[in-house]
């Protein structure tokens, strides 16, 4: 702890909240795309 | 009267004489010698195999004593025949009967392709006389391999109970095929629940060798990526196999199967495109959780990438493109390239990130004669499925039984 993150890459390298971030996204994602595909049935 | 109906009212010796007749233009043709070539190599190197022991015939050492014959035969093999219970899922317990004619086609390649793992598994492990050990003499049951073993058994056990009524209603048999339909739900649960132990099992078989399995494939979540791809790789394969029979086998099928074929296509398209969204977004997840950014950047790490976009982002694209837009020809040449993908995938953890760190002197190449035998097995399954689909009634209802399935 204390080290100052200066990129993105250091940031990932240095916490994994960046996978929280990423499962929150992709719960959006997968409905998102849960709705594309399934509304080709209605047309 | 059309063809396929004219082939289902034979009685059972008519129709094996047809059959017969059938099946020796088909092994005359130039694909059926080169066939007959691959099996006679096939039975030789066998011979050499179980009388010379693995050196005279492989290159596995202490160092890789898994090669392709588990990487591919049985890891690929166990993946490629979920179609059956994918398909049994759907329509029995999903209740979808739109896709009930994809059911005994899907049934008899889940059913060939464990037959034939358990006798790739007789390749690696020798001594078939000692199969019955692991339930007999040595239960081991903290052991993920035996777990593995028992429902690779009991689903292949499931498999033939499932496979059972087609030839059934071939031999006439009316009062054991009525029996026997009746398991059908019973038999349908037991696939599913014996799928999903084994299937992220032989992932989770995997956890052991951390130090062996290079970071960006190893993760703790490997069971679930192993669960979820085999899932990807049924709903493909169906499609799959059912080009390939409409090709081959368009004589054989009835209006019913016919008539259900697109929906099947665009249907299994549209859930494998969904799988395939949900497998990318845990794999990535796999990533972050094993904080392992900074390898994607190492040769490595590009082969990944690889893996990730050409062979899972991509095909999830295609596959929804094929459904929006009814192409049938695009989701069918996806589920091929799915297909391949979910073979990389299992190569990679079995045998290309295996065992990583060691130089190139010590890394495992298969033996050309290891790949012959792969060829032999998948030529094997082939031909039983030729064979099979000639005599009995999988791609269209028997007449006796109409109605009654």
């Amino acid at each position: 702890m204390g080290e100052t993150i200066f990129t993105l890459h250091e940031f990932m390298l240095q916490t994994e909240t960046i996978t929280y971030i990423i499962v929150a996204i992709s719960f959006f994602v997968i409905l998102f795309f849960w709705i594309f595909l399934t509304k080709l049935d209605g047309e | 009267m059309p063809k396929e109906a004219t082939t289902a009212n034979r009685s059972f010796s008519n129709s094996f004489g047809y059959a017969a007749e059938e099946l020796s233009k088909t092994f005359l043709s130039p694909l059926g010698i080169v066939a007959g070539i691959i099996v006679i190599l096939g039975l030789i190197i066998t011979v050499l195999r179980f009388t010379g022991g693995l050196a005279a015939v492989t290159n596995l050492s202490d160092y890789n004593p898994w090669g392709i014959w588990i990487g591919f035969d049985l890891l690929t093999g166990v993946a490629l025949a979920a179609g059956g219970f994918v398909t049994s899922a759907a329509v029995y317990i999903f209740g979808m009967k739109k896709y009930h004619s994809a059911v005994r086609p899907a049934v008899l390649t889940g059913f060939l392709g464990y037959v034939l793992v358990v006798v790739a598994l007789h390749y690696d492990v020798g001594r078939p006389w000692r199969l019955p050990y692991p339930f007999i003499l040595q239960q081991g049951t903290t052991s993920i391999l035996f777990e593995v073993g028992a429902c690779v058994a009991l689903y292949l056990t499931v498999l033939f109970l499932e496979f059972c009524p087609a030839a059934l209603e071939w031999l006439g048999l009316k009062k054991v095929r009525d029996l026997v339909i009746k398991l059908t739900m019973v038999l349908t649960i037991f696939g599913v629940i014996l799928s999903t132990l084994h299937q992220s099992s032989l992932g989770a078989l995997f956890l052991i060798a951390r130090s062996k399995l290079h970071p960006l494939w190893y993760s703790s979540y490997l069971p679930v990526f192993f669960f979820i791809s085999s899932i990807i790789a049924g709903l493909s394969m169906v499609i799959f196999e059912s080009t390939l029979s409409h090709r081959y086998f368009l004589h054989k099928m009835d209006a019913a199967h016919l008539d259900e074929r697109e929906g099947v296509t665009l249907g299994f398209g549209k859930a494998a495109s969904f799988v395939l969204a949900g497998y990318f977004i845990v794999k990535v997840i796999g990533i972050s959780e094993g904080n392992h950014w900074h390898l994607l950047a190492t040769p490595y790490g590009i082969w990944f990438l690889v893996e990730l976009f050409v062979f899972v982002a991509l095909p999830c694209y295609l596959y929804a493109i094929g459904t929006r837009d009814k192409n049938q020809r695009l989701i069918k040449f996806t589920a091929v390239w799915t297909v391949l993908g979910v073979v990389l995938n299992r190569l990679n953890v079995s045998l290309v990130a295996f065992n990583w760190h060691l130089p190139a002197a010590d890394r495992y190449f298969p033996h050309w004669m290891e790949i012959a035998i792969s060829i032999f097995l998948v030529t094997v399954g082939i031909i039983a499925f030729r064979v099979i689909v000639s005599v009995m009634p999988i791609f269209y209802e028997h007449p006796d039984f109409r109605k009654n399935h």
